[in-house]
């Protein structure tokens, strides 16, 4: 399993693609909770999948003001295709060119199959990583972390 | 490891004895495939264990997925207050291919209610909040997909297949 960057620890900066002609850096959302979620690929089973249930309860997310960044290494195109399918409404990061190299950045890439790990990270207003999460590859994590991570901000 | 944040109380639809040892509960969806299959799977689990779980059932409508969900869960709550819960929910769940208003109606005219109520209640969105009450509390508790199930509070992760889940009962009854 990977070595994820711990709370405390100033969250790596990057900038990707999250159109075909659009790049999100994590430093323009300053000022607000940051919630990245990486997981292993788009297109996984429906009624289980994480972004779809993210997706889901973004507006519990909202609540906390946090915006909700997911990530993959699965290349621009197929994220557009895969979150109109799935009607997502919030950005997906394409970790596709150098592979992996945000998620390498934070702890979270899976070397053997050269996806992203099932990696959650709250990252406060500050840039800092407040709360990190590695769930098995097979489990979907849920919110409930999240939740907790965000309503801790405010303590 | 998610649990169970919710405890149950006298607010939840309860099948079985109230008293048992463990406590299945389900976060489902009427309009979730994978929801519509572990149906039959509850029945038979019930069946196995008899009095000796109960099984509660709370609504996780992916209302985004599926547009059905969110007023399918509504019906049921309707029948709900009516006393007729659980013959609502297996309706749904026995014609799930078919979910929207002409069902509904028909589905109330079987259990014979008023389908004018039950149009109102729709319309003025009486179980709306009921509803995402309970959507809210399975997002606190870990639900991760639907259905999600939670065996005496501890979320199960294992495959939905009836040997393994009549195996993780067995263990709970055990403990």
């Amino acid at each position: 399993m990977s070595e994820l960057l711990s709370p405390g620890t100033p969250a790596p900066d990057f900038s990707l693609p999250v159109t075909p002609d659009q790049k999100l850096s994590l430093h323009e959302l300053r000022g607000k909770p940051v919630i990245l979620a990486f997981y292993p690929a788009d297109w996984s089973p429906v009624c289980g999948d994480q972004m779809a249930l993210y997706n889901e309860i973004l507006p519990e997310f909202q609540k906390h003001e946090a915006e909700l960044l997911g990530i993959s290494v699965d290349g621009v195109w197929c994220h557009t295709a895969f979150a109109k399918d799935r009607n997502l409404h919030f950005p997906l990061l394409a970790d596709f060119e150098p592979k992996g190299a945000v998620a390498r950045a934070y702890g979270a890439y899976f070397d053997q199959a050269g996806i992203t790990e099932r990696a959650l990270f709250v990252i406060d207003k500050d840039g800092v990583i407040r709360w990190s999460y590695l769930s098995p590859l097979a489990v979907n994590p849920g919110a409930d972390g999240i939740l907790e991570a965000l309503e801790a901000l405010k303590k | 490891m998610a649990t169970l944040k919710i405890p149950i109380s006298d607010q939840d639809h309860i099948q079985g004895n109230v008293k048992a040892a463990c406590t299945l509960v389900e976060y489902g969806d009427y309009e979730c495939p994978n929801c519509g299959a572990a149906y039959p799977l509850v029945k038979q689990i019930q069946q196995h264990f008899g009095p000796r779980i109960q099984f509660v059932f709370r609504n996780f409508p992916m209302t985004r997925m599926h547009p059905n969900a969110q007023t399918a869960a509504e019906v049921a709550e309707f029948a709900a207050i009516k006393g007729q819960f659980w013959k609502m929910h297996d309706l749904l769940y026995e014609n799930q291919h078919q979910l929207g208003e002409a069902l509904y109606a028909k589905l109330a005219a079987t259990l014979k209610f008023d389908t004018a109520e039950l149009q109102k209640a729709l319309a003025e969105k009486t179980f709306s909040s009921r509803v995402s009450a309970d959507f809210s509390g399975g997002v606190r508790s870990g639900v991760n997909g639907t259905p999600t199930f939670y065996i005496n509070s501890q979320r199960y992760d294992a495959p939905m297949d009836y040997d393994s889940m009549v195996g993780a009962i067995e263990t709970a009854l055990a403990s």
